[in-house]
């Protein structure tokens, strides 16, 4: 629900625009956009929504505590939490989780980008390429859609509810593995629903790649996990397209975060660089390219999407294209399940410092944790996603709106609106954020 | 859940239980679990936390007789007032709840599942209005009683058509 207040005047040149609550994102962020004599004077997207102070409610609490609490961080991306500060733990406790565990976790996070992708392109975005005010005027026009929508949606939470017990804050997961492997014949009988879900999602894929996308391009600079060996999804080095690669544990070295007044969530930036940076699908999809399948490579060439895409628009088609991956890797991966002897790793409690990175669906999401002796929590940092992407959404809002300063305050309004929505910002997340306005006076 | 187990009737009470009255739902799932304990037995009702996610209400909807929702409202009224809308007939007013995470809540998913043709026979809201959405648990007074004569007037409901 959107309380804009749009001030009459001049559409060209003096103008305010104001977005009081963003529409089709996830937690409570505005948009403020000042215009005088056709040039933008002040712009901010800020986020209100209040902090939730997570990290120091983790100081105290034994390491063993941690996945369970962050995952309530999130209940569309419980697993960035899940398994970035289980990924933390491990390192601290100087353990490695690999073989069948590690491809469960991966399963599972498939299962998050599936939920977390279909929900944000179909439900959310496509309505702004398809001229809807929301999904469910679309649903009345194109009903097919949606339902295919929904079953992929479904499935996605399937695989989490298998593996992790329910769909939403899933239980079974902690630091060194699961609690419980979930039933042979409960993940085998995954397969159907992802066979059928990789068939509705390539169909789904061509048919966005047919939106017509408002022109736009920057030249990102790209922040990503990347693995020499797939597609970084739950591990990998840290890397730029412009030639950084660190362990995770660096993180803190060359990224950091800073206070603004008009938002409740920090900014990331990186260090020595003078531009921001974009974490999430289309950095993903630009440094890691070579590590998508064919069957996805063809399918972007199908849907025209470009070897490096510029136009954050087409973030929508990065994130199908995304999903039909993690329909091909789930399938890949029930198939080559067999139980593993044990359900985790032992673990001994030690003093240490860890640190876990993991590719939420919007991005990267880094932990980092002090343990003492006994294995309680002295210190922890979280920086999700979109606080991350704060700094570049409003380059973005600053890119479009200047390009678009004809348009009258409505549909100046909605296209800042959109491009906000390019991100799948997820607010609550962040608040450690969307109300519009533009003021032309 | 898993579909070969779906009872035919279902009650879900949405909202989250750290942000004061917006745990009325959760708090009437807490009350319907001892009420409608008989009928939670035999298979024949299902009572179940939401948080208020859209398109995870349609798939719980899907091929059910009965849909019940419990969640907090903030309309103006006066606190624990409870606002009844039977979907079947009228659309919910898309502004009424208090929080739908992507802005994709009950009122969007009961408007999708009816373009989508996957209404069930009966869907009902119960609306109950809130006075305090802030951080922390526990329901306002007049909001736990009025989660409390509802959940007996719903599970009163439910015994008079069992022994009808």
């Amino acid at each position: 629900m959107n309380d804009a207040a749009v001030n009459a005047g001049d559409k060209t040149s003096n103008r305010i625009i104001k977005v009081d609550a963003l529409a089709r994102v996830e937690g409570e962020g505005a948009l403020y956009l000042k215009v005088r004599e056709n040039n933008i004077e002040d712009l901010k997207f800020t986020i209100y929504e209040p902090p939730r102070f997570f990290e120091a409610l983790l100081e105290g609490r034994a390491y063993k505590d941690a996945p369970d609490i962050t995952a309530r961080i999130c209940g569309i991306c419980p697993m960035a939490y899940i398994m970035g500060a289980s990924q933390a733990m491990e390192q601290a406790l100087g353990v490695k989780v690999g073989g069948q565990l590690r491809n469960l976790r991966r399963l599972a996070y498939c299962g998050e980008w599936i939920e977390s992708h279909v929900l944000h392109a179909f439900l959310l975005h496509a309505p702004d390429f398809m001229g809807y005010e929301d999904s469910i005027q679309l649903s009345k026009d194109h009903p097919e859609l949606v339902r295919n929508a929904l079953d992929l949606k479904k499935t996605g939470n399937e695989i989490i509810e298998v593996l992790g017990g329910r769909a939403i804050h899933p239980i079974n997961l902690k630091v060194g593995g699961f609690h419980a492997l979930p039933k042979l014949s409960r993940v085998k009988a995954l397969r159907e629903a992802l066979k059928r879900g990789l068939d509705t999602s390539l169909e789904m894929t061509r048919a966005v790649g047919g939106f017509d996308f408002p022109d736009y391009e920057h030249d990102y600079l790209c922040v990503s996990l990347h693995h020499p060996d797939e597609y970084a999804i739950t591990e990998g080095n840290i890397v730029t397209n412009r030639g950084l690669s660190i362990p995770v544990a660096e993180f803190e070295e060359h990224f950091d975060e800073e206070h603004v007044e008009h938002s409740n969530a920090l900014h990331g930036v990186m260090k020595g660089e003078s531009q921001p940076y974009l974490t999430g699908p289309i950095a993903r999809y630009n440094n890691n390219f070579g590590q998508l399948s064919l069957l996805c490579h063809e399918i972007a060439k199908q849907a025209k999407l470009p070897r490096v895409v510029k136009n954050p628009f087409q973030s929508i088609l990065v994130r199908l294209v995304e999903t039909v991956y993690a329909f091909e890797e789930a399938l890949r991966l029930v198939d080559i399940y067999e139980p593993p002897a044990a359900c985790d790793v032992a673990l001994t409690p030690r003093a240490g410092r860890g640190a876990g990175c993991t590719e939420a669906p919007r991005g990267i999401c880094y932990h980092r944790y002090d343990l003492d002796a006994a294995g309680d929590i002295l210190a922890a940092r979280i920086v999700p996603p979109t606080s991350q992407n704060q700094k570049q959404i409003e380059q973005d809002l600053h890119g479009v709106a200047s390009k678009n300063l004809a348009l009258d305050d409505e549909k100046l309004k909605y296209l800042c609106e959109q491009s906000i929505r390019n991100y799948d910002p997820c607010i609550s997340c962040a608040t450690h954020f969307l109300k519009l306005t533009v003021d032309r006076d | 859940m898993t579909e070969n187990r779906r009872a035919g009737i279902v009650v879900a009470g949405i909202g989250n239980r750290l942000g004061r009255d917006d745990g009325a739902g959760p708090a009437a799932c807490d009350a319907l679990r001892g009420l409608l304990a008989a009928e939670i037995a035999a298979g024949r009702v299902e009572v179940c936390e939401e948080w208020g996610e859209g398109a995870r209400l349609i798939t719980l909807m899907e091929g059910r007789e009965t849909v019940i929702f419990i969640d907090a409202a903030s309309s103006g009224a006066e606190p624990g007032h409870v606002q009844v809308f039977d979907a079947g007939q009228q659309e919910i007013p898309a502004g009424l709840l208090c929080y739908s995470t992507h802005r994709f809540g009950v009122a969007e998913a009961v408007e999708v599942a009816r373009n989508l043709g996957m209404m069930p026979g009966r869907v009902v809201l119960y609306a109950i209005e809130g006075a305090d959405f802030g951080t922390g648990e526990g329901l306002s007074a007049p909001v736990a009683q009025a989660v409390a004569e509802l959940c007996g007037q719903i599970s009163a409901g439910f015994v008079t058509e069992s022994q009808d």
